[in-house]
């Protein structure tokens, strides 16, 4: 099992869950997050001076999903995330050692 | 009352008003007005410019702010009652150049029945609180985020004794200057070069916010702020076209300046950022506004619709690059940068009043025998006394306050809000 943390800009949120929903993506958690990468921040206006705002609104994606899901999971993300300007965001992927559905008790790739 | 008579000289040298000037009887209408705009002045502090510093500052501080202003009003109005009042607009004998008298303090003896001009007294008592109120809760912009509310509210009591009631005596209640012939219609002078002034020294007294200027401090609701300037803009029909104290055509030409130096400082404003930074701003256009109306205020009963037009184009750019030469060049953290609009927009319009009153700048006429030179002189020795009183008791007091209170929170209690350490309170519901 693997989770998922993607970082990507907020008005692709969209895109990205009908492309995960389309391969089988059953789960998402999201969360309104602030960063910066190579893209770094932007001008502000404040009475007539400018200043820069380093962090940057982007959403944040933790998906778990199965050992055999995690390509196509990775590949939908990219897609609908893609505009390929800069600010596009990233992924990350981690081993994900255990699952438990709290309702039932399940665990493991059930649980999923 | 001698504020009455001050107006109604220089307005019936215009010949607009002969029929007040003998009257001693009560007139209805202009009760009427002048009740309605002392809750359209009371209306521009509670809620408006409460609103507008509250969205103005960080969300950890907007109690803070609002608790400022809303005390700042309770406070005032009792001490307006104890003697403030009296003090500004009674006569006070041999010093009355200086100071007005005490006869009036408790508002003793002031009954339902008598009168200030043609209106009654008890209306012109509240009207003219108003202007006191506003007046200090003004200056909270210059050091919100930073100052502790035990000395915020000693500050704002001291100040209104020491500075706003000899000042509003000189100008208003017959004193030094009224006999000069100064000419503030609102408050260009009495308020806002006043309140300007003091939130000035009293950032730079009280030291930056931590932080100032490298990490950013934007407005943390500008839907507030917006909510708080529209307030602003339509309580100060009540300000201006109020000051006249009748119901008559010299309110309805001061609603119109105010009104017309209020958009065009406004656009001035937005053309300028839109020009410089290459898009208009919410709160630049706005801040325009603030500054149009600051700018008019001590003018807006002696000029005409095009003299309103041009303060109101001189208000937008000056204030503006005032604000930066403030803020950016010398980077003093008046936070809400309330000198760079009330003081040099009261400073512009005071001067300009000279200019414009003249009946060929389109003006309704200088007094006879007054030329624009020789009332520019009169002007620049009021906002000069007027700088030089305030600054020095903010200064004064604030010294006074920060050796036995402390004026300023710690770093910590700074960074963790105030809204918090001084009240046990939070603005908004996190978890």
């Amino acid at each position: 099992m693997k989770l998922i943390t993607a970082i990507i800009k907020p008005f692709k949120l969209d895109d990205v869950r009908e492309a995960l929903s389309d391969v089988g993506v059953a789960g998402l958690t999201v969360t309104e997050v602030k960063g910066f990468g190579r893209q770094k921040g932007h001008t502000e206006l404040y009475r007539g001076a400018e200043y820069v705002v380093d962090f940057l609104p982007k959403v944040k994606l933790e998906i778990a999903v199965s050992d055999e899901t995690l390509d196509a999971a990775v590949n939908a993300l990219v897609e609908g995330a893609s505009t390929g300007k800069i600010g596009d965001g990233k992924i990350f992927v981690t081993s994900l050692e255990q699952v438990i559905r709290i309702r039932t008790g399940e665990s493991g790739a059930e649980a999923i | 009352m001698n504020n009455l008579l001050v107006k109604i000289g220089a307005l019936s040298v215009l010949g607009l008003m002969p029929e007040i000037a003998s009257a001693d009887e009560l007139n209805g209408g202009n009760t009427a007005w002048i009740l309605t705009s002392t809750a359209l002045v009371l209306f521009m502090t509670l809620p408006g410019l409460s609103l507008f510093y509250a969205g103005l500052v960080r969300s950890k501080n907007v109690l803070t702010v609002l608790m400022q202003c809303f005390s700042i009003a309770c406070l005032v109005s009792v001490l307006w009652l104890l003697g403030a009042y009296s003090f500004i607009f009674t006569d006070g004998g041999v010093l009355n150049g200086f100071i007005g008298g005490a006869e009036k303090i408790l508002a003793l003896g002031m009954g339902t029945a008598d009168l200030s001009g043609d209106i009654p007294e008890t209306v012109f008592f509240m009207f003219q609180m108003t202007f006191a109120i506003i007046t200090p809760a003004l200056i909270v912009g210059g050091f919100a985020e930073r100052m502790k509310f035990s000395s915020m509210f000693w500050f704002s009591g001291l100040w209104l004794v020491l500075v706003y009631v000899p000042v509003c005596h000189w100008v208003w209640g017959g004193g030094w200057l009224a006999e000069m012939g100064v000419m503030d219609f609102a408050g260009g002078i009495v308020i806002h070069i006043n309140a300007g002034v003091a939130a000035l020294v009293a950032a730079i007294v009280i030291g930056k916010r931590n932080g100032f200027p490298k990490i950013p401090m934007p407005p943390h609701n500008m839907t507030m702020v917006v909510a708080g300037a529209g307030m602003l803009w339509v309580g100060w029909f009540g300000f201006n076209a109020g000051s006249a104290l009748t119901a008559d055509g010299a309110a309805g030409m001061a609603m119109l300046v105010t009104h017309i130096s209020a958009a065009a400082a406004s656009l001035t404003w937005m053309f300028l950022e839109w020009k410089i930074h290459g898009k208009p701003s919410v709160l630049g256009i706005v801040t325009g506004m603030v500054a149009g109306l600051g700018t008019i205020t001590p003018a807006s009963g002696f000029v005409g619709p095009v003299g309103g037009l041009l303060i109101g184009i001189s208000a937008g750019l000056i204030c503006y690059y005032a604000t930066q030469y403030i803020k950016t060049k010398l980077q003093i953290d008046d936070s809400l940068d309330v000198f760079s609009v009330h003081g040099i927009g009261g400073i512009t319009g005071s001067l300009l009043t000279a200019v414009f009153a003249a009946t060929e700048m389109g003006g309704l006429g200088l007094p006879e025998g007054v030329t624009i030179m020789s009332q520019v002189t009169v002007q620049f020795i009021a906002i000069f006394a007027t700088i030089i009183w305030s600054a020095f008791f903010t200064f004064v007091i604030l010294k006074i306050l920060d050796s036995t209170l402390g004026i300023r929170v710690t770093a910590e209690q700074e960074q963790q809000g105030l809204d918090v350490v001084l009240h046990d309170e939070r603005g908004y519901d996190q978890l």
